[in-house]
This record gives structure tokens, sequence and C-alpha cells, in this order.
């Protein structure tokens, strides 16, 4: 990912999900179609879990949980994941299934392990051997944000000692055509703050991290310095138009983690590329932070991975503080002039040092959190 | 972790809300298992009100009585809605559009079918814009949803609702995921003893795989065991007997809830 940051790569391409017959650009993660889940975990097969699997299996994770699990117990150690549909997929495909007779479902399908919003956390669970408390949280595309939050609580009240958080979405039949029929679904690969942006590309993704108490952290960790959570009591579907949900979630963010707006060197946006999304974001943006803050969206490059937005942007923000970078858009040639926001459209090499992260999702649930090295 | 039970909402199969439940959960009145009957809420207006699907009216419609009986505001109060089901009707819909040769699916639809609809709806009826989350913890999201709450008053020092419910799936994925029938649980918690609260709860996680209190009926426990949120009935039978002693929730396979009730 370090690498295609600093390449300014972008992973979309046109649509060729499963039988879906739409003009749009998608994010699809490739090596799924060879991935085969644990053998004890068969009950378990389905994209979304697949998919879960094997990022688990990416840059020595699930070795990492391991360990953790000999320091903690496994009883000890918490998971707080998201996804917005989960296993979805697998009952689509079920759908095309049914007895013509009856119209029951195939005997083989498994609701439990595969519907279920709750199928991805007993996947990763069993995966790593974790006995500890946990839950799923299913709010849309704010979801994995809104994780890093469960994950802090849990650990300050005592409940466990350290967390995975993170989650998984796949592509799904629902997402592509639900997206589409609220005509939000751009015809080429996203320009998220373009002038002449024209909706989201959808993307597939997955990306876990383990948090634990800063004193017991390996030196130079990110710390989690601060978690904002708002609604924007709007829409179901629409922004706040004046962005009021997201400006909330910002300040929130900032108030937790005692700083100041100047004190942020980077904004990753939740900037999906909509009209909508786009210019309320902005305007939220603008009021706190001004003209100066440099900001980009990162969905030009990944697409939206819905649920699992936050993860990964809040990964980008890792690595943004640990490689120095602030990534410039992907796919954007001249960013909207109504736009107020310092949107960056080129690479930029500085010290880094806090980055804010913007998550927001359906149901105007919004999420915003402050990553950061020690001072 | 301590918290304070400000307010209760409850509907279920013969459960038709808290007060009226109360007396059968009291054991003062027999249970007599009927349908769920969920009554139209008047948060949302009636162009909003056409559009929500049923789970979306029954979390809406236990949260509203849950904070009736707390006098408290709903939007000044950050929520944690806990679903097993999520939102099935519209699940099925889609599922069967997107089977079709045409696959025109409802944009309506679509943004009602994530998850956390009933919490979007639910802030455009209160006209909150305090934090919300949606949870699922499949049987055992109830306990999830009441850990998560618990830890929001503890961190926030401010009042929490909680708002459980799931509602039975249409056929064909009734037949795959069986629930007996619609229920609803809502509790308005707050960080300190006010002069609403009725109990205070004790609220500890523990490993292993000890016994969950059951429920002394036979048709409240197979209730209890039938529907994901009336998980919630030992707890909630505690709160009505005004009894004073330990519930024990499942939470997950590994791990249990157990919460100490006493008055306050």
């Amino acid at each position: 990912m370090r690498r295609a940051l600093r390449e300014k790569r972008s992973g979309l391409r046109p649509c060729d999900f499963e039988t879906a017959r739409i003009d749009t650009y998608v994010g699809t993660v490739l090596a799924l179609d060879d991935v085969r889940v644990r053998p004890d975990l068969l009950d378990f097969d389905c994209r979304n879990n697949r998919l879960a699997q094997l990022c688990l299996e990416q840059d020595g994770f699930a070795g990492q949980v391991a360990a953790a699990r000999d320091r903690y117990g496994a009883g000890r150690i918490g998971f707080y994941l998201g996804t917005s549909t989960s296993g979805l997929h697998a009952t689509e495909l079920a759908y095309r299934r049914r007895d013509p007779e009856t119209g029951a479902l195939p005997a083989d399908y498994r609701y439990a392990e595969t519907q279920n919003a709750y199928s991805l956390g007993e996947f990763v669970r069993r995966y790593l051997g974790l006995t500890g408390p946990g839950f799923v949280v299913s709010s849309a595309c704010s979801s994995t944000a809104k994780a890093f939050g469960n994950a802090a609580r849990m650990i300050t009240a005592g409940i466990c000692d350290a967390a995975v958080v993170g989650g998984a979405d796949s592509l799904c039949l629902m997402t592509l055509y639900g997206f589409h029929s609220l005509g939000l679904t751009s015809p080429g690969p996203c320009r998220p703050f373009d002038a002449d942006r024209d909706g989201i590309s959808i993307g597939e993704g997955a990306g876990f991290a383990l948090i634990e108490k800063a004193d017991r952290a390996r030196s130079g960790a990110t710390l989690l310095l601060g978690v904002g959570e708002s609604s924007d009591a709007y829409h179901m579907s629409t922004p706040h138009p004046e962005g009021l949900g997201a400006r909330i979630a910002m300040e929130q963010a900032l108030d937790s983690a005692g700083l100041q707006p100047r004190d942020i060197d980077y904004i990753n946006l939740h900037g999906t590329a909509t009209k909508t999304n786009d210019a309320s974001e902005d305007k939220a943006v603008f009021e706190i932070f001004g003209p100066e803050t440099p900001c980009s969206s990162t969905k030009g490059a990944t697409g939206h991975l819905l649920g699992t937005a936050g993860i990964t942007e809040a990964i980008v923000s890792i690595l943004a503080i640990e490689c120095g970078l602030m990534p410039g858009g992907a796919n954007t040639r001249s960013v909207d002039p109504a736009m107020k926001s310092n949107y960056l459209l080129e690479n930029r090499q500085a010290k880094v040092t806090r980055v804010l992260t913007n998550s927001f999702g359906f149901g105007g649930s919004n999420c915003s959190l402050v990553l950061g090295v020690a001072q | 972790m301590r918290v304070f039970v400000e307010g209760v909402g409850l509907l279920g199969p013969g459960l038709r809300g808290w007060e009226a439940a109360r007396r059968v959960l009291t054991g003062e009145e027999p249970f007599c298992s009927a349908s769920t009957v969920i009554g139209t809420s008047d948060l949302l207006p009636p162009a909003e009100r056409r559009r929500t699907p049923v789970p979306v009216k029954l979390a809406l419609a236990v949260g509203q009585e849950a904070f009736e009986n707390a006098g408290r505001d709903a939007a000044a109060t950050a929520t944690v809605f806990t679903s097993s089901s999520g939102e099935g009707e519209t699940l099925h819909h889609m599922c069967e559009a997107l089977a079709s040769a045409e696959r025109e699916v409802s944009p309506t639809r679509f943004h009602n079918s994530v998850h956390n609809a009933a919490a979007g709806y639910w802030g455009i009826a209160t006209r909150s814009r305090e934090a919300s989350t949606s949870l699922c913890a499949y049987d055992t999201s109830f306990t999830a949803g009441l850990v998560e709450a618990a830890t929001q008053v503890a961190s926030r020092g401010k009042a929490v609702a909680l708002i459980a419910y799931d509602q039975p799936y249409p056929e064909p994925l009734h037949s795959a995921r069986p629930l007996l029938a619609s229920f609803g649980a809502a509790l308005v918690l707050a960080p300190y003893a006010t002069r609403r609260a009725s109990a205070t709860l004790e609220l500890a996680v523990l490993p292993g795989d000890e016994r969950p209190t059951r429920m002394s009926d036979s048709g409240l426990e197979k209730l209890r065991l039938g529907a994901p949120a009336a998980r919630a009935l030992p707890l909630l039978e505690a709160l009505a007997r005004k009894t004073q002693g330990d519930v024990v929730l499942d939470f997950l396979t590994e791990a249990r809830l157990r919460v100490t009730v006493s008055r306050c």
C-alpha cells in the first residue's frame, strides 16, 4: 500500500463483478477467487470471509495477534469489527437457486455463517483463536471507524486488555445495483472533489489493527488520540447539506484528543466523489480547519470500501505518519472551484505527526478519528 | 461498571408495553402469547412513517416508551441499537429483485436495507445528533449492546439508551433462521442515580460458560430462546419484580455478563 500511495496508483477498473451489468468502475480484490477458507472454518465460506482471511494472512498480522494472545491470554483480547453487507452475496446466490416448487433456499445455504452481520465476527474470532468479548458494528460506511471507539472504551473499562479492530466488506449485487438505483455510481473511476465528479466507485477490502493500551504498545506505534461520533438527523442516504453532523464528529474527535485544528497536519477525507457528500464535507472541514490544512480522499485509489472505508483510511493515516507522506487524491484532475479546503492533487512529502480521518455513512452515521505519534 | 436504569420500553408477544408487561413479569397476570402489536409511532412525519420497515417501527416504539418513562430528552441522548436480524423484509425484497432478470431495485428499499436503518430513522425522528451505533452479536446481540451502552455511559458520563429489537424474517429466509416472535426492549441508562432511576446495574464480563438465567414461566423461557432480543427477559423480570440479585446473560459462546441488580 505504501508503494501504491507513493505512485498514486488507482486499483479501479471497469465493473466485471459476477453477473453485474452496470456501467461503472469497481475495486476488486482479484486474488479472492483462489482463496480457500481454513478447513476447520468451511461452514463460513463466502466471499466476505475469504476476504477477511486473506487480509488476516497479510503483513504477519495473525502472528502478531498470536503473540498478543500469549501476552494477555485469549480471553483478554476483544474484537470489535465492522461490515456493511457481511456475507450477503451468499444470500443473493441462494435466491437464484430457490426450489421452484416450494421457494425454499438450497439446503447448503448457511445463514448464520454468511448472511448474519455477526458472521464476520465469529469467523475472525475463531481464525485468531480469541475468546474475549466482541461484536460487529454495522452502521454502513462508518462501521470500522466506529470500531476504534468501541475498542478504546472496552479497554478503558477493563473489559479487555487489547482488541482487534477492522473488518471486511466484499462486493455484492445489492450495493452495486442499490447505489446505481440512487444515481450515485460513477460511469468512470471516481474523482473525489473534482469539478466534474459524478459519483462513487464501489470497492471491496479488508483491514485489521491490533489496539493495546499506550503503555503496553511497542515504541513508535501510532496512537489513537481521539474519536468523535455523531448523527446527521437529516436523511437516510443524503448527508446534511451544511455538513453539520460531520462538523460535530470532527470537533468531538479534536476535543477528545485535547487538540486544536492547527495541530492536525493532514486530513484523510471521506470524499466519496458524490456531488452532495463532497460539498457538505468541504463546508464542514473549511469551517473548522480553514483554507490551509492539507486534505485529500484516497477513494480515487481504493474506491469506496463502504464498511471498511474506516479501517482502510485509518491505515492510510498511519502510513502517512510513518512515511511522511500526504497522499494526493488519485483520478481528480481539477478541484471543484466551489471547494474551499486545501485539497491535495499531488503527493506531498512532509513530517506528519497527527492525522484526522473521516467516515460518514447512510443513516447519517458519522465518525472521525485522530491518529498520531507521541510528541 | 455501574449504570442506573431510568426508563424501560418493551414490546413482545403478549407483552404490550412496559407497564402492562410488568404485571406479566411479576406473575400478577399470566403470560398469554399473542402476536406482537407494534403501534404507529407519531415520532416520524407521515411521509417517512409510510416508508419505514417493521423492524424500524418496532425499535422506534420501544425507544420512545423508554424515553417517556425516563422523562429524558431523546434529542440529547446517545443511542446503541442492537439486532441480530436487522432488516429482514427489505433484505428479502432486495434479494428477490436481484434474482430476477430485470434486477430493478428500489432506491428507498436499498437505503432501508442497512443494519443501522433504525438508528437513521431514530435520528431523523428525534432530531438527535448524538452518537449512535448499531451492533450485532448473533443470539447474544442484547448482551453486546448492554455492555457497549454501559461503557459509553462510563466514558461519556452521560445517559445512553440501548434499543434491542428483532423481527422474524419472511420466507424463505425464515426457514433458514427461524425467529419465534417480534421482540423489542429498550433501556435508558444514566451514570448516576437520578430522580427517575429505579434500579442499579453492576456489570461484569466473565469468562466461562455458566448457565444463563432462565425464565421460570415456560412460555417466557421459550420466548427468551426464540428471539435474540428476548434474551433481555431475565433482566427485565428482575427490574419488574424489583428483586435484588444476579442475572447471568450469555455473551457469545465463551463469556458471560453478570448483572447485579439492586434498588436505588
